[in-house]
């Protein structure tokens, strides 16, 4: 309290200002304070004479609106049905074992929940329209800008503000506030850093290595040439001992094609193809999608997103579509075993581009 | 405490007395309440929209809040034995898990989560409507940019929040969606590849990516949607909403029902009726049966992998770009990324953000409008929103062309080739179509107001003709169809003055220009009676900038006001 008391003569300044800022509000005719208390019925004796209704009390039709009445009840009456019917279906109807329960139980909620809600909407909406009287009010608008002494005091309100606190008298607080809160605004952009790595050439390398096997990405299990003799096939391979590592799939999956002898042609390169077979990464080079389509009678390679279309034959070279380079080819030999396997990583980044790829 | 303003004894006697008075004598809340219960909402079906997005907001706070309890925002790996048994033993992500635990072991669970992603699609199409009806009808104009503005931020959050709500449940169909989100960051110049790294914490798919998502889909943007709906609605409060041409409605007024307790009980019944025309759309229409296609797998896709609907449109915009690329200095510029990436949302977003203004700018219209245009009678605006929506809808069809080749059987690369023509050609068809429907319909009401409607009787005159009378058009008619005075204001700074010399707007290349492009904008038919001078709807400029109050004037009652009808300056 001696606070208050202390800075007494101090905020009279600001109260008077206020005071020319409320002044206009008064002139436009804001009601004396008086007349909201009586309002709700408290101010006692002097209770001026009540104002005329503004809104009917009853509507024209009151034969219709009595009708009108028992249809909005039974709506109600229906929606409170459906609501216990919800609660009941809740109860009654377990879900999980079997989807049998699972289908019967969401009909049975979503169906109660739907009628509890539109019949209380169909039946608000009849009350609305058949039991209240139709009005058409017509309210003032005003032009949004404030009036002029308003304005006004506004400035005057808004300089002494600034004067008072001394911000534009005193240049050397507000610059060094201004090179405070710098440090401080460019902090939080620094406290992402750790949001993850930096990128480094971690985009140029997949997995493969000389050596490493293919397997089927359905069954894990390595392939021989011999195994996949079906020319017009295509598999999905990812590198042995990788199948539950997605951030390395993402880049490493390749799909197999196998081809009749003499169908692989230029750009192609026949050393890295075995049998017949080549291997294409499956990431495509316009955003990454898995390119998953192969048309055996084309020899096209479809990607399903964007329609990039590849040339199988032809070193995938891009036939249509948004990418812009062909699928990489992944060098592939066999091994002692006779199982497919890289003969290195990829001579180029996979999947898509990037500003660092070059 | 007896009898208050009339009202009889009774329960409301009573809550005024109890409640009301407790309240007050803490709140001062009487006269404030009042005014805000006596409040007038103008009444047009269109204006219903805005308010479908509002509650379809309100069902996805409830449904998604009741999701959080169940979904866990997890990418850790796990074997799945559950009640979907054609997934067991499948490897999965906890996220996929729990979606399905969500739908088959939860009661309620798959109605809320099918609820959650109807109103996901209800809100987002509910906005784009919403906002088209603001733009034809010209409901962005002054005093109303801010909230034109503060609705373009909500359409770009909306869209992102859909994005990465939809993304959520780690399925392989939206596994695919954050895949291409991944490749369009990569091919940002510079920043791309930290940004996807940042992002996703690492290479892709990485296992933040899902939690991240999460926490931005459950409390960043929904909180920052809520404060700028709030934002939008007291403005919308504050400025009172605007109303449509009709008789008595002009720019001084507001005519309708008061919110108390007609609005109350009409927007009441329409939330009800939004969310159970939902539930009931839950409970019979499947919609993203993410069992269906399985746990996210970066080498797995399925064919007619298509985004939600309100992201098709990007996704066109990918697959109809050429394969343009450049390799310079040692760097990538992936134009087929980029360009189809930011250039189509880009030009419309930024486009319909600039749009009040540069409309007042090339008008010279500072003046407030709180009556709506009808679309017919700004014919040139309403031609540019076709063509807008023509670019977005041909984009959007192109997202989904695989789809159309393989029900209309024909060839997936000729739909790509006709809409690379498309989007060019589509959109100036569609301005130029609808600019002459409008005009048409212009002159058309002109006709009507000069000449009244055709009653259908013939009489023949003393002469021997036949004619077919005609009667004036009710008052009430009339009032809507001379509503175009409202738009065909004179404006001063588009125009050459009244004697001749060049308005200071106008001058100079910028303001040659500026007069030209204001030309065509307020392009329209003659108006109804006035067959001189008027060539252009525009042909006059006589009034001041000084005094634009009398200019602004409305809808209903130009007819009865010469001095401010159109070709005065010709006097």
């Amino acid at each position: 309290m001696s606070g208050t008391g202390e800075h007494g003569p101090d905020v009279s300044l600001p109260e008077g200002a206020e005071e020319r800022s409320r002044a206009p509000h008064r002139v436009i005719g804001t009601p004396p304070p008086a007349e909201e208390r009586t309002l709700l019925g408290t101010a006692g004796a002097d209770t001026p004479p009540p104002a005329p209704r503004e809104l009917p009390a009853d509507p024209e039709d009151m034969a219709g609106a009595k009708r009108a009445e028992r249809i909005v009840a039974a709506l109600f009456i229906l929606s409170m049905l459906a609501g216990i019917g919800f609660i009941a279906a809740y109860i009654g109807l377990p879900v999980g074992h079997s989807l049998v329960r699972v289908l019967r139980s969401n009909l049975a909620l979503g169906t109660s929940m739907g009628v509890a809600f539109l019949a209380l909407a169909v039946g608000a909406v009849i009350w609305v329209r058949r039991l209240m009287p139709d009005v058409e009010r017509t309210e003032d608008r005003h032009p949004m800008r404030s009036p002029e002494p308003d304005r006004e005091a506004f400035v005057e309100t808004f300089r002494e503000g600034a004067d008072t606190s001394q911000f534009v008298k005193r240049p050397i607080l507000r610059r060094t506030l201004i090179a405070a809160s710098i440090p401080l605004g460019l902090a939080p952009i620094v406290l992402f850093r750790d949001l993850g790595p930096l990128p480094g050439t971690t985009l140029r390398h997949t997995v493969w290595r000389k050596g490493l096997r293919l397997t089927i990405a359905a069954t894990n299990t390595p392939i021989r040439p011999a195994d996949f003799d079906s020319p017009g096939g295509m598999i999905t391979v990812i590198p042995e001992g990788y199948q539950d590592n997605d951030d390395e799939i993402a880049k490493a999956a390749v799909i197999i094609i196998k081809f009749e002898p003499g169908q692989l042609k230029h750009p192609t390169n026949l050393n890295w193809t075995v049998d017949n077979i080549v291997a294409y990464s499956k990431i495509c080079t316009h955003v990454g999608c898995p390119v998953a389509l192969y048309e055996q009678t084309t020899h096209h390679i479809l990607c399903p997103c964007h329609q990039s279309t590849f040339e199988a034959t032809q070193g995938a070279t891009v036939l249509f579509g948004p990418a812009n380079r062909p699928l990489p080819q992944l060098p592939m030999g066999t091994d002692s075993e006779g199982y497919l396997v890289a003969l290195s990583d990829f001579k180029e980044p996979v999947g898509p581009s990037f500003w660092e790829r070059g | 405490m007896s009898s208050i303003n009339g009202a009889p004894e009774g329960p409301v006697a009573k809550l005024l007395g109890g409640t009301g008075t407790f309240l007050d004598d803490r709140l001062h809340a009487a006269k404030g309440t009042r005014t805000f219960l006596r409040k007038v909402f103008p009444d047009h079906w269109s204006f219903l929209l805005g308010e479908i997005a509002l509650y379809s907001f309100i069902i996805l706070l409830l449904t998604g809040t009741f999701l959080t309890f169940f979904f866990k925002p997890s990418m850790t790996s796990m074997i799945y034995h559950g009640t979907y048994t054609k997934l067991d033993g499948v490897r999965m992500s906890e996220a996929y898990a729990s979606t399905l635990n969500i739908s088959f072991d939860v009661r309620g669970g798959l109605l809320m989560r099918q609820i959650h992603h109807w109103a996901a699609n209800l809100f987002l199409a509910a906005i784009m409507i919403h906002m088209i009806r603001i733009f034809f009808t010209g409901a962005y104009r002054k005093p109303r940019e801010l909230n034109w503005l503060i609705g373009i931020v909500m359409f770009t959050l909306a869209l992102l929040e859909g994005l990465f709500g939809y993304s959520l449940p780690d399925d392989l169909l939206s596994g695919t969606g954050l895949r291409i989100l991944e490749g369009v960051l990569l091919g940002i110049p510079i920043v791309g590849t930290y940004g996807s790294f940042f992002l996703f914490g690492g290479q892709f798919p990485g296992h933040d990516i899902v939690p991240r998502l999460y926490i931005i889909h459950v409390l960043l943007i929904p909180a920052l949607l809520l404060a700028l709906i709030s934002a939008h609605l007291f403005l919308m409060f504050h400025q009172k909403h605007t109303q449509m041409p009709g008789k008595g409605r002009t720019s001084y007024n507001v005519v309708g029902q008061p919110m108390y307790p007609y609005f109350m009980a009409k927007t009441g019944a329409f939330f009800l009726f939004i969310f159970g025309v939902l539930a009931l759309l839950s409970t019979f229409a499947q919609i993203n049966p993410i069992w269906l296609y399985g746990p996210y797998n970066p080498a797995e896709i399925s064919a007619g992998s298509q985004p939600d609907f309100y992201m098709g449109f990007l996704e066109g915009s990918l697959r109809v770009m050429p394969n343009w690329s450049w390799n310079l200095w040692g760097h990538t510029f992936a134009w087929d990324v980029l360009i189809p990436a930011l250039v189509p949302l880009g030009l419309i977003f930024t486009g319909a953000a600039l749009w009040p203004f540069l409309e007042r700018w090339l008008t010279g219209d500072q003046l407030e409008h709180h009556v709506n245009d009808r679309p017919r009678n700004a014919a040139t605006r309403t031609g540019i929103g076709v063509a807008v929506v023509t670019f977005w809808g041909i984009l959007w069809l192109e997202g989904a062309n695989d789809v159309i080749a393989d029900h209309f059987n024909i060839s997936l690369y000729l739909t790509t080739e006709i809409a690379r023509y498309a989007v060019f050609i589509g959109p100036v068809v569609g301005y130029w179509v609808t600019k002459r429907i409008c005009l048409g319909l212009q002159r058309k009401d002109a006709q009507s107001l000069l000449h009244g409607y055709e009653t259908g009787i013939v009489r023949m005159t003393p002469e021997g003709e036949f004619i077919e009378q005609e009667r004036p058009l009710p008052e009430e008619d009339r009032a809507v169809l001379a509503a175009r005075q409202d738009y065909a204001i004179p404006l001063p700074a588009a125009d050459e003055g009244a004697d001749g010399v060049p308005a200071p707007g106008t001058r100079g290349a910028v303001g040659k220009l500026r007069l030209r492009f204001a030309r065509v904008l307020l392009e329209g038919a003659p108006p109804a009676g006035d067959g001189h001078g008027n060539g252009h709807g525009n042909g006059h400029g006589a009034i001041g900038e000084g005094e634009p109050e009398r200019a602004a004037v409305t809808a209903g009652d130009g007819p009865d006001h010469p001095a401010d009808g159109p070709g005065t300056d010709s006097e």
